[in-house]
Parts: C-alpha cells; sequence; structure tokens
C-alpha cells in the first residue's frame, strides 16, 4: 500500500506551516469570542443540566470559478459565519444555529438548545477530553483560497486548450475549480477548545465529444485538502483533461451494456465507491443504535469474502476526507471496519458512541454550523491483496470491467445499493472487448463482499472528487480500492 | 430590506459596476424528531444570506455572505466587482431590460403567519401521532427511523440596478414518517410524507403514518425477478422523477452547453400524444409558486410539452440570449449566480385509473422507488436500481427489490402508453401514474 499512497501525498506538511492555536485567535480577533467568554456560555447555560454540550464555530469562504465555451464567465466568491449549539439528555438532541456570532445570540441559541434537551431529567455527566490529540494533517503555506485568481483563471484556460487540442471530436469543455477555508472551534463543557482550519480544493473537467451525430460526455477530476500547485504538480491538470477526453470518445463508440447478473471487476480508485455504499452507511452508528442497518447487531459476524479487509482512515495526509479532528473535536483514526472478511466494528459520534457504550471513532461530522453533527465516513478504502490485477481480468469468460462511477445510493434498511458506471468494458474470454454504455450496478449489501474472490495488490484512493449525502448534510470524502472481482453483480443494462 | 438592497447597489455603483442586481433571503426553520414516541432532536435556526451579482462592462461575477454587517457588506461589493475585472466578457452578459421587469408584485397567499404559533409540545404530539398510527398498522411494523415535523419561515428580496425591487415572504410546513417493517430476518423501510404552505393543508397525521406504515409492509417478501423486457408503470412519485429528468433537460444551462439530449428538439415530437407537460408559477398556495423570477420577470404558466411536442425550453435572460430565444421567466437564484429552476411542473392527468392501468400488465413492473444517479443527460440514457411489486394477470402479485429498469429517456417518453388520472400537487414536481410500453428489467 505504501508504495501507492506515497505518490499521492507529495506535501508533507512543513513544521513551520503547523498552527494549531489558529483558530481560536481568529475567533477571538474576529468575534471577540475568547476561551473564557466560551466557557461562560456553555457553563452557565448548560453545565449540570445536560448531559453533554459543545458550541461550534465555523467561518468558511468558497471560491468557484467556471470555465465554458473557452473562457471563465463566472466567478463566485462566498463568506458564510455562524454558530452552532448542542445540548443533550438520554437520546435526546437540542440544536439550535444562529449565523450572528454575538454573545447575545448564542446565548440565545444556548438557551434554545438546553429547553430543548432538558426536558429528560437525568444525573448529568459532562462529557470528558478526549485523549487524542489533533493530527497535523494539512497545513499549507499558502491556501487555495488565498491563490492568485489570476492563476486559476490561467489554468482553467490551459485545461479547455489542451481538451480541445487532444481531438477533434471535442465540441464543449466545462471546467470548474473550487476552493474553500473552513475555521472551526469547538468548545465544551468540561472547558476544553479545540480548533481546525481546513482547505480544501477541486478541479474538474467535463468534455463533450460528437461524432456522426452522436454525443458523448467525459468527466474527471481531483483535489484535497492541498494547496492550488497540486494542480500544476505533475500535471495533474493534463492528465485530468485528458482521461475526461478519452472517456467521452470512448462512449462514442460505446455498445448496449448486457443486463442480468455477471461476473464484474472493478478497477482500483474511486470503484471503491462500492465500499461506501456497499457497507459504509450500514456501518454508522446511528443507523446501527436504532438497528435500522442490515448489518445491525452483526459484529464478529462474516460479511465478506476472507481476502476482504476494509478501513476508514480519517488521518491520510491531505486527502479528500481527512481531518485532524472531526466536528465534535475527537481526533480522527484508522478503524477497522471490516478485517478478513469479518465484521469488527462501527464508525461513531459521541451520541452514539454513548448510547452503544463505545468509543467514539472520530467520524462525527456535520456540513456546517447549521447542522448537528452524525457519524459519517471519511476515507474509506479494502487493503491490497497479492493478485496481479491483469490476472484477475484474465480469469473472466464473460464480464464486466468496470473503471468509473457517477455515483451511488443505498437502502440502510434492506442493504441494497446502487452504483452506476460512466465508463466500462465488456470483459470477453480474459481480454477487455468493447467499451460499454453507463449502466447501473446493484447488489445487497452484506452479501456482495462474500462474492469477492480476487484481490489486486494494487490498491489506489480515488483523486479526490466525492461528496457523500446523508439526511441532507453533504461532506466530503474519499474511498479506495484495489483491482477485485466480485462473482455476481446485477448490471442494468439494456441488452437482454 | 429594501434599504440594504438599494445601498449595496448604490456602493457597487460607486465601484463602477456598469449594472448589479443584489437578492436577499431571510429565513428561520425548526424542526423536531421523534422515534419511537421519544423526542430525538430538536433544532431551531435563524439564517440570512445576501447575493450581489455585479457586471463590469459585460464581464460578471457574484459574491455572497451570511454576514449582513456593514464591514462584510461592502467587502461582499468590492470582490464581487474585483472578480468582475477578471472573468472573460461576454456580449451576451447582462440583465433583463428594465421594460420586462414584473410591473405587480402578485399575492399568492404564500405565506401562513398563523400557521407558525405551534409550541414545541404541540410538534412533537403531531410527529407523534403520525409515527404512531404507522407503528400501529401492523405487528410486523417493529421499527421506526422516526417521524419529523418541521416549519420554515422565509422573506426574499430582490432589486436592480435599474429601479426594480420586489419582496415576499413564504411559509412551508411538513411532515415525514419513516417506519420499518420486519419478518423473517428481513427489514424493510419506506416512507410518507405531507408538504404545504399552509399548516390547516397538511394530511393528517395519523394518515400519513398509516401510508407509511402500509408502504413499508407491502415490501416484505422482496426477492429478484429474472432478467425480462416488459410493460413498466411508474407510479406517481417515481414519474415525478422523470419528470424532473426532462424538466433537468429542457432547461437553458444544458442547452446552450450542449450538454442537454433534447437539444434542437424545439418543435418536434419528443413524447407520445398522451404527454403534456405544464409548469405553472402561479397557483396560489402552490408549493413552487412564486410572485416573480430570479431576476425580477413575471411568472407565468408554459407549457413544455403538448400533446408529445416540445413547445418551450426553460429560460432565464442569458441562457434565453445564447439561444436567440426570450427567457420564460424561469430564473432561480443562488449565492453564485442566476440558474433556471422549474416552479409547479407536472404531467398533465389523463384518462385511466392507476387500477386499470395495472390490470391492463399481463406480466410487468409496478415501480414505487427509485434508487442511484443512472441518468446521462447528454443522451437520455436511463438505468436506475428500482423497488416495486411484480404484476401477473393484471394483478399485484409480490414484491420487487434489488432490480434495475433501463432505457432511454427520449424513447421512454415516447412510449408512454398510458396516463393515470390521478394526479395530486403534492410537491413541486407532480404526476399521475404513467405506464411505460417496454423497458429492460434486470435482476437474475
Amino acid at each position: 500500500m505504501n508504495g501507492n499512497m506515497k505518490s499521492l501525498f507529495p506535501m508533507k506538511p512543513s513544521p513551520e506551516t503547523q498552527d494549531i492555536a489558529r483558530p481560536q485567535r481568529f475567533f477571538e480577533d474576529r468575534f471577540g469570542m475568547t476561551s473564557s467568554l466560551l466557557e461562560r456560555l456553555l457553563g452557565s447555560a448548560l453545565v449540570g443540566r445536560v448531559e453533554d454540550a459543545d458550541l461550534y464555530l465555523e467561518y468558511r469562504v468558497d471560491e468557484e470559478l467556471l470555465l465554458e465555451e473557452g473562457a471563465v464567465k463566472k466567478a463566485s466568491r462566498h463568506v458564510s459565519q455562524g454558530a452552532g449549539v448542542r445540548a443533550q439528555s438520554g437520546e435526546r438532541t437540542g440544536y439550535a444555529h444562529t449565523d450572528d456570532v454575538t454573545l447575545g445570540s448564542l446565548e440565545e441559541a444556548a438557551r434554545q438548545a438546553r429547553a430543548i434537551a432538558e426536558r429528560a431529567a437525568s444525573d448529568a455527566v459532562v462529557a470528558v477530553k478526549p485523549d487524542r490529540r489533533p493530527h497535523d494533517l494539512y497545513s499549507l503555506a499558502v491556501t487555495p483560497v488565498a491563490a492568485d485568481v489570476s492563476g486559476k483563471v490561467a489554468l482553467l484556460r490551459r485545461i479547455d486548450e489542451a481538451a480541445r487540442g487532444a481531438d477533434p471530436r471535442v465540441r464543449q469543455v466545462i471546467a470548474s475549480l473550487s476552493s474553500e477555508e473552513q475555521i472551526i472551534l469547538i468548545a465544551t463543557a468540561s472547558g476544553w477548545t479545540v480548533g481546525d482550519v481546513r482547505p480544501l480544493t477541486r478541479l474538474s473537467v467535463t468534455v463533450i465529444a460528437e461524432q456522426d451525430g452522436r454525443r458523448e460526455v467525459g468527466s474527471y477530476g481531483g483535489g484535497g485538502r492541498v494547496p492550488f500547485d497540486f494542480f500544476l504538480e505533475e500535471e495533474r491538470w493534463k492528465r485530468f483533461a485528458g482521461t475526461a477526453v478519452k472517456q467521452a470518445l470512448l462512449k462514442l463508440r460505446a455498445v448496449e451494456a448486457p443486463a442480468g447478473t455477471l461476473t464484474v471487476v472493478l478497477g482500483p480508485g474511486w470503484p471503491g465507491i462500492l465500499l461506501h455504499e456497499a457497507v459504509g452507511h450500514g456501518l454508522e452508528g446511528d443507523f446501527n443504535r436504532k438497528k435500522v442497518s442490515a448489518f445491525a447487531g452483526r459484529i464478529g459476524e462474516p460479511v465478506a469474502s476472507p481476502l476482504v479487509t476494509v478501513v476508514d482512515d480519517g488521518t491520510l495526509p491531505n486527502r479528500r476526507g481527512s481531518l485532524n479532528v472531526d466536528d465534535e473535536g475527537t481526533a480522527t483514526g484508522r478503524n477497522v471496519l471490516i478485517e478478513n472478511g469479518v465484521l469488527r466494528g462501527y464508525m461513531q459520534d459521541r451520541l452514539n458512541a454513548r448510547l452503544m457504550g463505545m468509543a467514539p471513532t472520530g467520524n462525527g461530522r456535520r456540513e456546517s454550523y447549521a447542522y448537528p453533527p452524525m457519524p459519517r465516513m471519511t476515507n474509506t478504502f479494502m487493503l491490497a491483496g497479492e493478485d496481479d490485477p491483469e490476472d484477475i481480468i484474465r480469469s473472466v469468460p464473460y464480464g464486466l470491467y468496470a473503471v468509473a462511477f457517477s455515483g451511488g445510493q443505498v437502502d440502510i434498511t434492506n442493504g441494497k445499493f446502487v452504483f452506476s458506471a460512466s465508463e466500462a468494458y465488456l470483459i470477453e474470454d480474459g481480454k477487455l472487448t468493447a467499451p460499454v454504455k453507463g449502466a447501473t450496478l446493484i447488489g445487497s449489501g452484506p452479501e456482495v463482499l462474500k462474492r469477492v474472490s480476487r484481490v489486486g495488490r494494487d490498491l489506489s484512493l480515488d483523486e479526490g472528487v466525492g461528496t457523500c449525502g446523508k439526511d441532507g448534510q453533504s461532506v466530503p470524502v474519499g474511498v479506495g480500492l484495489p483491482t477485485i472481482r466480485v462473482d455476481g453483480i446485477t448490471v442494468g443494462g439494456t441488452q437482454v | 430590506m429594501r434599504e440594504l438592497l438599494t445601498g449595496l447597489l448604490e456602493r457597487a455603483r460607486q465601484r463602477a459596476a456598469t449594472e448589479a442586481d443584489a437578492y436577499l433571503v431571510e429565513e428561520q426553520h425548526s424542526s423536531v424528531q421523534v422515534r419511537l414516541g421519544k423526542v430525538e432532536t430538536v433544532t431551531h435556526s435563524r439564517e440570512q444570506r445576501l447575493a450581489l451579482r455585479g457586471f463590469a462592462g459585460k464581464a460578471s461575477a457574484s459574491a455572497s455572505t451570511s454576514d449582513l454587517s456593514r464591514e462584510s457588506v461592502e467587502r461582499l461589493v468590492d470582490e464581487a466587482v474585483g472578480l468582475a475585472r477578471l472573468t472573460a466578457p461576454d456580449p451576451v452578459a447582462g440583465l433583463p431590460d428594465p421594460g420586462e421587469c414584473a410591473s405587480t408584485v402578485p399575492d399568492l397567499a404564500l405565506e401562513d403567519p398563523g400557521g407558525h404559533g405551534l409550541t414545541p409540545e404541540e410538534k412533537i404530539a403531531i410527529a407523534r401521532q403520525a409515527e404512531t398510527a404507522a407503528l400501529e398498522v401492523d405487528p410486523r411494523i417493529t421499527n421506526s427511523e422516526g417521524a419529523e415535523f418541521f416549519e420554515r419561515r422565509a422573506r426574499y428580496a430582490y432589486a436592480t440596478s435599474h429601479g426594480f425591487f420586489g419582496s415576499y415572504p413564504t411559509s412551508s410546513f411538513g411532515l415525514t414518517v419513516s417506519p420499518v417493517a420486519s419478518a423473517n430476518g428481513e427489514m424493510q423501510r419506506d416512507s410518507w410524507y405531507t408538504f404545504t404552505r399552509k399548516r390547516a393543508r397538511l394530511d393528517a397525521p395519523e394518515d400519513v403514518g398509516r401510508i407509511a406504515g402500509r408502504r413499508a409492509l407491502r415490501r416484505l417478501g422482496a426477492r429478484q425477478v429474472k432478467t425480462c423486457e416488459v410493460p413498466v408503470i411508474f407510479d406517481p412519485e417515481t414519474a415525478a422523477s422523470l419528470v424532473r429528468a426532462l424538466a433537468g433537460a429542457a432547461s437553458g444551462p444544458g442547452l446552450y452547453r450542449g450538454t442537454s439530449f433534447l437539444l434542437d428538439r424545439l418543435g418536434t415530437r419528443i413524447a407520445a400524444p398522451a404527454v403534456t407537460v405544464v409548469d405553472n408559477g402561479t397557483l396560489p398556495e402552490a408549493l413552487g409558486s412564486r410572485p416573480f423570477d430570479g431576476e425580477g420577470l413575471a411568472i407565468g404558466k408554459t407549457v413544455l410539452v403538448n400533446a408529445g411536442t416540445l413547445e418551450s425550453y426553460l429560460l432565464d435572460t442569458y441562457s434565453g440570449r445564447k439561444l436567440g430565444l426570450a427567457s420564460t421567466h424561469h430564473a432561480a437564484r443562488d449565492g453564485g449566480g442566476v440558474g433556471v429552476a422549474t416552479t409547479n411542473l407536472y404531467l398533465a392527468a389523463g384518462e385511466t385509473s392507476p387500477q386499470d392501468l395495472i390490470g391492463s400488465v399481463k406480466s410487468g413492473l409496478y415501480v414505487t422507488e427509485l434508487i442511484g444517479f443512472g441518468i446521462n443527460m447528454v443522451t437520455g440514457d436511463y438505468s436506475r436500481g428500482a423497488v416495486g411489486q411484480w404484476i401477473e394477470n393484471g394483478e399485484v402479485a409480490y414484491p420487487v427489490e434489488e432490480v434495475t429498469v433501463a432505457g432511454n429517456l427520449l424513447q421512454m417518453f415516447q412510449a408512454i402508453d398510458g396516463v393515470g388520472n390521478d394526479l395530486v400537487l403534492r410537491d413541486r414536481t407532480s404526476a399521475p401514474t404513467l405506464r411505460i410500453a417496454r423497458m429492460v428489467v434486470a435482476g437474475n
């Protein structure tokens, strides 16, 4: 695994840019939110009447640039700031938020949160400080929002030229660059505060190609908690543009996808979305506490082939799904979900961990101050096996080889999940033949990994494009997979 | 609100913006969630967002902020105007002509001031009633993901440097219930909802709960079917998703970028003659109604598809100019600028009862839920996961899961050979039950 991962994480944070105290200073300077004020706010309003309480301060800047028809015609910049106050008693959560970061508004929000939660009388147990220190996974000398806009505009223009120059059939290029910086500070009733500064950027390229009246689309991109220069290094921007063009051109000659149950080989990287949908969501603590997940109560049981080990790891430097601390202040970890086929653990936030008598795992996340946290994934991937990826394809007499997907979804309760292939090929007699049109693959989460018969040695993580939605909250995530063979999954094509 | 917006536009003018428009939304939201009778989460929020679009000649940019302090508002103008200097000029960019703006702001009764007076206890009671009704449907309804009651109150204001100003308030109320049925180690979840602008128009909580319970229950015992090509019936909820996809393809930005399967199809047959699709933003009290669009243009009624012929696209001023057409007054705002959105979108009712549509199928699939994102908007290729009931000799025989339905949206709309008489405007996009002559159902 290390061999593959090294090339993906070129930017080791340098010690002189580390600045864990920055969020505290930021909210103090900008809003007058000193730690003694926060302590007083939480203390007087909440302590002794609820079991757990916290305050979440957030300041976020987003910048979006969009190129279409050969020019960057859309640019926008957004500032969001606000605070969320949470109080908990038993299973009850009171949550109030405001975008007015003043003492008066926060006192009002704290009062509302407490009123909501304190209806259940119980012995007060105030949260204890976690023993793990925050990580330092993405300190950057120049953050992506701070980088010069004209350099970004110039890069988008170069992408347009490169994609159009790659093939005369390219008709349209749409390229977008989003950059973000989120500064958070979390204060709890027991008097400790922890902050994080989270950069994030993503470059996306979409290409439309046309031939003989047929039009097709190809998309590619990447990013992470990295500086803008990440896209220039190793000419990543050129590879993203080239891959989008290649995908669109391939689809121009794609044949109908087969319909029915087939052997499917998944390529490395982004096809790890299989894990995110098939097992990831089903292993989030809230669904298991409520016993509405198909995986509820199955820790220790076999849920996958012995070849399969799946982890969720929020501690990988510079990855899109990584966090120094989660949105409750718990340091993220490397959590083994499935080990050699056996279900080992769930992903937890503080509430669900407390109610299930387990430890928080650093998976308590929220989209923004406007939402209470819940258990979410970070970077979810399968560990490498020993097979040669070429051998895996050669082992299949007839099947599908899928390398790119457009998205997925799962029904937690019955375990059925889908993910939609956007680039796939037929395998005939162990060889890749025709590219096929997009098709949705459907399977059963607790069953599909039992059919994994080969695991390649080529684990890679995705390029940094994933966004996960749950209960209306979106958070950035990562996935990863080595090449694997699945003996039987339903492919939703049109060729009967 | 008016002062804030006109002050912002004046500052933009001082900073050399040639034209500008500004948009403000203020909202309050609250929700209660109960699960198995106990209160789980209660939330309360207050939010605002101010957005500015500034033009420097023919170049434009947008900025927005949730901080309405003087300093922040000044920075907003500087950022929008500064960014506009870095973007490329675009010959068709600009506000609509002032004469096109709505001359009056009609009252569409979108607010329910009296509806917001419920105490938290009363909201909890409504959610509990709905969940209890779901749990009482059958002993096999053993668990629940909970019930939620929510309300939202908002005020929108919009102003342009040409002098247009309009504002309007809205209310919305909703209730959802998600029970879980189980038997023989199998678990199935389903849900039902009610969503309105006037609280008194919400369906009774007991009815919402009962329907949710029955929906979860009817999924027990679900199995795969053999891969086949059969007639497929979409229930109103899943049929609405087909209409939503069609409207997405008819939206201006996808057309001028060439990313839509409806490109160059205006005036041509794109659906069966039984298909008429309408977008009407003027319906009083309706969820999708608004008195003017995101550029201050009057809202009206647009016939997208008339008896199978594509009669209109959905356009804002910019995408209209790109296509050489007039705006259809479908501009929508978010912080990032101007896009296109539908209002109340529906496929007009036919004359056949849903029972007769099911009765007309010898062997086929009745779809009640779709999952996944398997729609290619460039080609119309369609492949999604489906849940539903198998139809055998005109009757519902057994529940089905872990199958996909696949085809191509253009071919699917042309193959609609039955339109139900059961249209109800339950949400912003609605449809009656639809029968599609043939689709590929993939299973085992």
